[in-house]
């Protein structure tokens, strides 16, 4: 029971908003000691495994050319783009962005991101959106667009995936019962995962519309008069 | 080739990391610029060096960014980009093409992580956003000098959180070394109880959730709550595995959704978006993962059996 003071701490430390670099660094120490590794093990773990997670942070390249286009009026452009099309709802933003994540994740095409696509285009026009709509958008709710724009990205990606037989999950699935002696072939694994991809889109539809409605409520004062 | 181009790669990434080190320095109104530069200095020496620095250095390294961040000294400065008039006017006189470079990093990953499987996909983006960089520049004319100023900007306003992700991978690595997943496994494998298959399915949905919510990472809950849970509580009753397999694991990515220990997923893209709340994106997430699982109970119970 004592090994678990790591998942303890971490519980209290994210609950109470300690910085999370900090939190992580005690809990995995910690750890550590109540299970008899020694310290210098622990450093050697964590810096070893530090090194050889360094493709998570492949992003960084790209921040450089997205703070150039953002310095050059790439968001402007994406709200100008999107105030052209008249039925733009920042909810319809995100359901046309679901249903190409899933569709991409389907045919195992890793075509999608937060750092690619989110940040740079799928945000700017689902409050590009917003803003056509709504004479003013709230701080308030320009926070909510900004997490339904990055949580859209995960569903597709989460949900849609394992359809793909060659997929990283799949092939989890199939390994991990093989080696408890269970045999199941990719192929069916991966049309199995097809309820939960068409579950997902359905509720994401299901979530963006209520958004919409919620925006609708929230900034309706200012709501532009779109009447003859 | 892959290795030497992915280091090359991390190379670049970390004269990112600092560059932000220095225009941190320079910065006049930054209320902490050494501990700062500090912070950044060091994630940078451990990208470009870190395949030949023994690991428990790294590990001190890494204890001394810990405590740079906890101390609270890790700022973000006063970088600013081009005012909003100057952007107004220069996404009118670009127009449209100023996609193209947008574009160009998320299809010259796709490209290359699915035509040249020899090089991937991690090297695909890192081209991506080299090709990327080129063809900006050459659009927007700017000045060489912005590349450094603006991927600093960028990654001074990401914050500590950027390093979270490799420090949570770090994290899974200790516990499991310390075998904390066998502890949980059987914890909760003593209170559920046998021969009730509908406490097996819920058993097996809620521990791939709520280990995965623990470690951050629905693969590394996988094996451990498989065979713990999911081999006497509910393969042993006959389920169809090909089924109850793969809705296992999507049952933990409904954990996934929900926890801040995924910190790609859910805290970096935060502070990407710049958010308030850097749980923003997990609370809007959470109704729709919670819905989800419960669906995912349904469906196991359901099509499982």
């Amino acid at each position: 029971m004592i090994r678990l003071i790591g998942v303890l701490i971490i519980l209290i430390g994210f609950y109470k908003k300690y910085n999370p670099i900090a939190v992580v660094l005690v809990a995995g120490i910690a750890t550590g000691l109540v299970s008899g590794i020694e310290i210098v093990t622990i450093l050697d773990i964590l810096g070893r495994t530090f090194v050889a997670n360094r493709f998570m942070s492949i992003f960084l390249l790209t921040l450089p050319v997205i703070g150039i286009l953002e310095r050059y009026g790439l968001k402007e452009r994406s709200v100008m783009l999107i105030k052209s099309m008249k039925s733009a709802t920042t909810g319809r933003v995100i359901i046309v962005y679901m249903f190409f994540r899933e569709l991409a994740s389907v045919f195992g095409l890793r075509l999608g991101g937060h750092v690619q696509f989110v940040r740079p285009l799928v945000y700017p026009m689902a409050y590009g959106a917003a803003e056509k709509n709504y004479q003013s958008v709230t701080e308030d709710a320009d926070e909510k667009i900004k997490g339904i724009s990055a949580a859209a990205e995960n569903y597709g990606n989460f949900y849609g995936q394992n359809v793909f037989p060659a997929s990283g999950g799949v092939l989890l699935v199939v390994g991990t019962l093989a080696a408890l002696e269970i045999d199941v072939i990719p192929m069916e694994v991966a049309i199995a995962a097809i309820p939960v991809a068409v579950i997902a889109f359905i509720y994401t539809v299901v979530q963006s519309v209520l958004f919409d409605n919620s925006l609708n409520k929230s900034l309706k004062k200012n709501k532009i008069d779109k009447g003859a | 080739m892959q290795n030497t181009l992915l280091e090359i790669m991390y190379i670049l990434a970390g004269l990112v990391g600092i560059a932000a080190a220095v225009y941190a320095l320079k910065d006049k109104n930054h209320p902490h610029p050494k501990e700062t530069a500090a912070f950044w200095g060091i994630f940078g020496i451990t990208f470009i060096f870190g395949k030949y620095i023994p690991g428990y250095v790294t590990g001190l390294l890494i204890l001394a960014m810990g405590v740079l961040a906890a101390i609270n000294k890790v700022k973000d400065g006063g970088m600013k980009t081009a005012d909003e008039d100057q952007r107004e006017a220069s996404a009118l006189k670009i127009g449209n093409k100023i996609f193209i470079p947008a574009l160009t990093i998320g299809l010259i990953a796709f490209i290359v992580g699915q035509y040249i499987p020899a090089l991937g996909a991690l090297v695909g983006l890192g081209l991506g956003a080299l090709l990327s960089t080129i063809i900006a520049m050459i659009m927007t004319k700017t000045e060489t000098k912005n590349i450094p100023y603006e991927g600093s900007r960028l990654l001074l306003s990401l914050g500590t959180a950027a390093i979270l992700p490799q420090l949570l991978a770090a994290l899974g690595a200790l516990f499991n070394a310390a075998g904390v997943g066998e502890v949980i496994a059987t914890g909760i494998g003593g209170v559920i109880p046998q021969g009730n298959i509908l406490a097996g399915v819920i058993a097996y949905c809620l521990g791939m959730a709520i280990f995965t919510m623990i470690m951050g990472n629905a693969f590394a809950a996988f094996a451990v709550i498989t065979t713990g849970i999911g081999m006497p509580f509910v393969y042993a009753y006959g389920a169809n595995p090909t089924v109850v397999g793969i809705l296992a694991l999507t049952a933990g990515y409904c954990g996934t959704l929900m926890t801040p220990m995924a910190a790609n997923f859910n805290i970096v893209p935060a502070a990407l978006l710049d958010t308030k709340n850097s749980n923003r994106v997990i609370i809007s997430q959470a109704p729709l993962a919670i819905v989800m699982l419960l669906t995912h109970i349904v469906l196991m119970y359901m099509l499982g059996f």
